[in-house]
């Protein structure tokens, strides 16, 4: 999404959804894990809107829709590839829009070569690092080429602005270009400029490629692709709604590029009821990213700074934005120095770089995955899990639990004792012999958390929302609040080092650690939103808390924890507590809650006029130009300057907000346009391109190459991979499985399982085959199987059910299994089981380190699994079975001329500990 | 079956005991509440459960179960679709059914037909019932092209003519001025007469270990008699995050039932109908009516239940009859005896 439109969010809220004309949810099972917001969709139905489902299982959300399209895991980009070839090839694209508002009319480098040239990568591969050089992706660079008409400005610079970018740093913006005097051809005829590399791309997405690769018929895609395209364009617009089925792949980021570019060619973006609906894990995942719990990012979208490449403050703001490119990014120094002066107040001054030294630099990758490995290592000591259960809820659980078995301390803070607080004494791993309680050292502290309901704060929700919640009730016995938790940790570790003189300390010593307490010793949650918020520190309006982030100012007179949350506390109001009742306000309700940025709802809103500023129609009309008061209004907050009119154009030498045309709608972006194509940003590709998963029964039919060249492998004993496609031992591993949520639970069942009125909705882990799988394998419905993968076997209760259809790709039969992964091992739940995601080995995608977690390949037998140490000889007969080795499945690059050869094995090599 | 044709509008004993004056014409504008001796009674109070955008959800079991105190029921999974809960029962106010049929609503037609191995032989004997595609059951792919996924929230009827209370020996079983069914959980004796008297085997007794709450006590859905007093809506309803379960006055939620089944049947669903909303029914009407997609049966709802003391009254009658002419008999006898 950052990639594409300049900002990690959902573009738009849940109640626009009703005025959809056509909401198209893939990668998502809405109804069961999202079923307040799915309100919204059954309203768009009810006003006739059409609800398409595109998703491997019939799920409670393909009931309630008009159709449901099976389709086989991991094969969306083939999808969403045909429905853009549709539309190019048939002119069904709303050419105004794409002229306008987005990149088509670029002209790309000469030196870039797509996927079909090089038999399935992009020009720029280093097939020694897995790693993309991508400076031949950027747009033209060369001034001996006719430009296309008027449009053309100028040239880029030579050099590739890739080289500023990080891919895995772009979850929240834009990425960076040296500055944006692209040449166009308005004609979108050259032969290089991205809307004909984009067709040509895509030529070969066909029906048929579709009912190859997907198990998708023509007929049913080209129901979809009528379906969308019909309820688009200046009258109408379609809905694009995913969440975790689209994220949790190797090439994730790519599929969600996918309906980026589907809906800028159909011109759905900024518009009511169109845009792209990312919903969110569960209840505050947006506000986790905005004010992250990720290793890589800072308050507001904020890389983290790197060793070497940061060391002052120049060189980081230099990175995030180049001075001379268009958009908002530019003012980085501003939203980094409110940040770094919330954090240390009067310590942070211009003359010390405002801090930043203070800040932790990071030295590699610190993601989750790579953590646990360093734990494997011993080169981590202690662990802090905050509602969170990497022994069930992570992939891979087995390299969890035994990693964490290496710690020194464990700090769990939890409602219960889950499964990753009591592994040392009832983990599968105890009964299989691999771990003796009385050899693990690790030192577990828990501590009882406070639930929502007994502590103040707020909940960023999917829509970019924040929501205060009021304590309603004391946390029981010595259960706590987070905040309250961190502010006396902070508290004692400061007084520990009070008299140090040791620099290193510093940073801990001169935070500002001053919040009002209560009479129960608890922070005020408000006091913490005010600093985030931000304040004005010098002049007239000392003390008075910023409106907006614009007041924001670089040079130390203002402070603000989190830049798009400014405005949260405009007028020392508490905004996030607004419940105005929606019956008392427009429907884009913006007196309830506060949304960033700046409470907008729709984001991009200025693409629901046209360049000129009017609503593209009546019936969409959202936000405008108002000639007569001169700025720009409409049932929303614009996503644009107020005053700034459409027919602006920048003067020469112009950069930042002001390089910003009239109507250049996309304003965190580089070039002000939303990205049908990347020329950087991205470390896997400028387009969609389709790769198979890491796992998976076929070959890809479409290059030699079989799975992203760029996804990160492990290679090591306890990461084993299954043979796909062509490779023998793959036969062993025949079926797909993809795991999942139901409504019942909450994901690893920590907030769940121990609910009795919760648990007994869905008591046991089950997997759903269906009935042709059952009778392939004998498994009966009610009865147990085993399912296998190389990494372990797992037990579940059958659901045979006609939700499951089997799927005809790559020339096979291909059967599904789902597995919901709420339940673990331990002792202490009201029910427990095995865990689908112990099932699942550790392969990344390289843009945000996510696991591929919704698809592989495995086995299934009825009955139950072997017991104790015979699992795991169970498990390495099928793997010896297979022919598994270090090498399966890691190979990053397959060439035509044999299976191996110039292929690299990727990743660490190394044995588990 | 009109009420001419069961006899309900012919006076009788039973008219005159407390609790049913004119209990079975239930066409009063003021519904039961009144004949059970309120005066000047609120509206009455129902459920309307529009099956048809129930998303499968089950908030409507855990608010129910939350708010009312009402434990666990069995940690069994049953094989059943997505439903553990089975039915409803002393610990289960609310129940939501899932049906798969291989019927069209959401197309999933894969253009694919799998080789299947040999079927499993048919069952021996054909017993007449319903076929519903058991999960796992035999079918060809050729079937595979329509299915759809039913799902329906279901609770106690709070019939017009409710037999559970005309049993209750205790009185604990009562008409609310709301016109619903309560039980007063003190005055129950776990007689248990109210179990085999609903006609939709709603109400249990609750089976416990000793020191449950309420173990041994006849339970079911109150519609939130404590929070309707406090002018709030029933727990379930209120959780229900897609209206599905719509909440309110009676009168009012049958027009919406009405114009909500038009809409259905313009779109091509069919076989769509109401379900328990006729005041003519064999209960009177209930006060909890459905919008179903499909034959009651399909639900595991009956198709047509009359309150099992519809034949009361003429028993009475009967036996009131016989005990007259064996009065008249044994006075005869007595005076026959006397010279």
């Amino acid at each position: 999404m950052g990639a594409s439109f300049g900002r990690g969010g959902a573009t738009g809220f849940l109640q626009d959804l009703q005025n959809a004309d056509c909401i198209v949810i893939q990668g998502s099972n809405m109804a069961e894990c999202h079923p307040v917001g799915f309100q919204w969709v059954m309203e768009a139905k009810a006003r006739g809107a059409r609800v398409i489902h595109v998703d491997p299982r019939f799920t409670r959300t393909s009931a309630l829709a008009d159709t449901h399209v099976p389709i086989r895991a991991g094969s969306d980009i083939v999808f969403l590839g045909a429905i853009i070839n549709y539309i190019v090839s048939n002119e069904k694209y709303f050419h105004e829009y794409v002229l306008n508002y987005t990149n088509a009319a670029n002209l790309v480098s000469k030196d870039f070569q797509d996927v079909d040239d090089l038999d399935g990568v992009f020009s720029g591969y280093d097939p020694q690092t897995g790693k993309y050089d991508t400076s031949s992706w950027a747009y033209d660079a060369n001034d001996d080429e006719p430009a296309g008409d008027a449009g053309g400005q100028g040239d880029e610079s030579e050099e590739s602005a890739s080289s500023r970018s990080a891919g895995h740093e772009l979850g929240g913006h834009g990425a960076a270009l040296e500055h944006t005097k692209v040449k166009r051809d308005e004609t979108l005829q050259h032969p290089r400029c991205v809307f004909q590399v984009l067709k040509r791309h895509y030529a070969r997405y066909t029906p048929e490629l579709v009912q190859e690769v997907c198990g998708v018929t023509p007929e049913q895609l080209l129901d979809v692709c009528e379906a969308v395209t019909s309820n688009s364009g200046r009258e109408r617009t379609t809905t694009w709604v995913y969440s975790v089925g689209w994220t949790h792949h190797t090439v994730g980021v790519q599929y969600i590029r996918g309906s980026a570019i589907i809906q800028l060619l159909l011109g759905n973006m900024g518009r009511p009821g169109g845009g792209i609906l990312a919903l969110r894990g569960h209840a505050s995942i947006q506000g986790s990213t905005d004010i992250p719990t990720l290793y890589n990012l800072l308050p507001g979208y904020l890389p983290m700074p790197m060793v070497g490449t940061h060391d002052s403050l120049d060189e980081y703001v230099a990175q995030i934005a180049s001075p001379d490119q268009k958009g908002f990014w530019t003012n980085a120094r501003t939203y980094t120095v409110n940040l770094l002066k919330a954090w240390w107040g009067d310590a942070a001054t211009a003359e010390n770089d405002f801090a930043f030294d203070y800040l932790p630099k990071l030295s590699g990758d610190h993601g989750t995955y790579a953590t646990v490995m360093s734990m494997l290592k011993d080169e981590i000591d202690g662990y802090f899990l905050l509602g969170q259960t990497p022994a069930v809820g992570s992939a891979h659980g087995r390299m969890q639990r035994l990693g964490l078995a290496h710690l020194k301390w464990l700090v769990v803070r939890d409602l219960n004792l889950i499964e990753s607080a009591t592994f040392w004494k009832d983990g599968p791993e105890i009964e299989t012999g691999e771990l003796r309680t009385e050899e693990i050292d690790t030192e577990v502290f828990f501590f009882p958390a406070a639930a929502h309901v007994e502590k103040d704060g707020t909940f960023t929700q999917t829509q970019r929302m924040l929501q205060w919640h009021h304590k309603a009730v004391e946390p029981p016995g010595d259960a706590q609040s987070e905040l309250a938790f961190f502010y006396l940790l902070g508290q004692k570790l400061r007084q520990r080092l009070a008299d140090s003189t040791d620099e290193r300390d510093r940073p801990l010593l001169d935070l500002t650690w001053d919040y009002p307490v209560d009479e129960h010793g608890d922070p005020s949650a408000e006091a913490v939103l005010a600093e985030i918020n931000g304040v004005h520190l010098t002049g007239e309006k000392a003390g008075v808390p910023l409106s907006t982030f614009n007041e924001m100012k670089p040079d130390g007179s203002t402070s603000g924890g989190c830049w798009i949350y400014a405005g949260v506390y405009a007028d020392g109001v508490n905004q996030s507590a607004r419940r105005k009742p929606g019956r008392e306000q427009s429907w884009v309700a913006p007196e309830w809650g506060w949304a960033w940025p700046a409470n907008r709802r729709i984001l991009y809103n200025r693409a629901a006029a046209d360049p000129d500023g009017k609503p593209w129609s009546e019936r969409k009309a959202y936000v405008w130009w108002d000639s007569e008061q001169e700025k720009w209004t409409g049932h929303d907050v614009p996503d644009f300057e107020l005053k700034k009119p459409p027919s602006y154009r920048p003067p020469e030498g112009a950069a930042g907000p002001a390089a910003l045309r009239g109507d250049d709608p996309f304003i965190m972006q580089a070039d002000g346009v939303g990205w049908l194509y990347a020329p950087t940003g991205l470390l896997d590709g400028p387009l969609p391109a389709h790769y198979e998963p890491q796992e998976s029964p076929i070959s890809n039919p479409m290059y030699s190459q079989q799975a992203s060249p760029t996804r990160e492998v492990f290679s090591r004993t306890d990461n084993y991979s299954n043979p796909s496609g062509d490779e023998p031992g793959a036969e062993v591993f025949p079926y797909v499985f993809t795991t999942y949520r139901l409504t019942e639970h909450h994901t690893a069942g920590g907030m769940s399982r121990w609910q009795p009125f919760l648990a007994e909705l869905q008591p046991e882990f089950f997997c759903e085959v269906s009935p042709e799988l059952a009778r392939q394998r004998g498994l009966v419905n009610n009865g147990w199987a085993t399912i296998i993968t190389a990494r372990t076997a797992v037990e579940a209760r059958v659901l045979v059910t006609d939700r499951v259809v089997p799927l005809r790709a790559g020339g096979k039969e291909i059967h599904q299994i789902g597995l919901p992964y709420h339940w673990g091992i331990g002792g202490d739940a009201v029910v427990t089981g095995d865990s689908a995601n112990d099932l699942l080995g550790v392969t990344l995608d390289p843009n945000v380190h996510i696991q591929e977690s919704k698809v592989a390949s495995c086995d299934i037998q009825p009955g139950r699994r072997p017991r104790g140490p015979a699992l795991l000889d169970y498990v390495a007969a099928y793997r010896k079975r297979a022919g598994i080795t270090l090498d399966t499945g890691n190979e990053l690059r397959n060439l035509a001329s044999g299976a191996n050869g110039g292929s690299r094995s990727g990743g660490v090599k190394e044995g588990a500990s | 079956m009109s009420p001419q044709q069961s006899g309900f509008s012919e006076t009788n004993l039973w008219d005159n005991l407390p609790g049913t004056k004119n209990g079975f014409s239930s066409t009063d504008p003021g519904g039961p509440a009144p004949d059970a001796g309120w005066e000047a009674p609120p509206s009455r109070k129902g459920f309307f459960t529009d099956t048809s955008i129930c998303i499968g959800c089950k908030a409507c079991e855990v608010a129910c179960k939350t708010w009312n105190g009402v434990p666990e029921d069995g940690l069994d999974m049953l094989g059943s679709s997505y439903d553990n809960t089975g039915a409803l029962g002393a610990s289960t106010w609310r129940h939501v059914a899932f049906i798969e049929q291989r019927k069209p609503l959401g197309s999933q037609d894969t253009g694919v037909t799998i080789t299947l191995p040999e079927p499993a032989p048919p069952p021996q004997v054909d017993l007449g019932m319903p076929a519903f595609g058991l999960p796992g059951a035999p079918g060809g792919g050729d079937e595979r092209s329509e299915f759809r996924w039913l799902m329906s929230s279901d609770v106690c009827k709070h019939c017009t003519n409710a037999a559970c209370l005309d049993v209750c020996p205790t009185g604990s079983l009562f008409r609310t001025e709301f016109g619903t069914v309560v039980v007063q959980e003190d005055i129950c004796n776990g007689c248990g007469y109210c179990v085999p008297a609903c006609p939709y085997g709603v109400i249990d007794r609750r089976i416990g270990e000793q020191g449950t709450k309420n173990v041994g006590i006849a339970q079911k859905c109150t519609l939130c008699y404590d929070r309707l007093g406090v002018d709030e809506t029933p727990a379930c309803a209120k959780a229900c995050p897609t209206q599905s379960i719509q909440f309110g006055d009676v009168d009012e939620l049958r027009e919406r039932a009405a114009k909500r089944l038009e809409t259905l049947h313009a779109g091509g669903l069919g076989e769509a109908r109401l379900y328990g909303e006729d005041p003519n029914n064999g209960v009177g009407g209930t006060g909890a009516f459905f919008l179903l997609l499909d034959e009651p049966e399909v639900y595991g709802f009956p198709p047509d239940p009359i309150v099992t003391t519809a034949d009361l009254p003429r028993m009475w009658k009967n036996a009131g009859m016989a005990a007259v002419g064996l009065l008249a008999a044994a006075v005869t006898v007595f005076a026959g005896r006397r010279p």
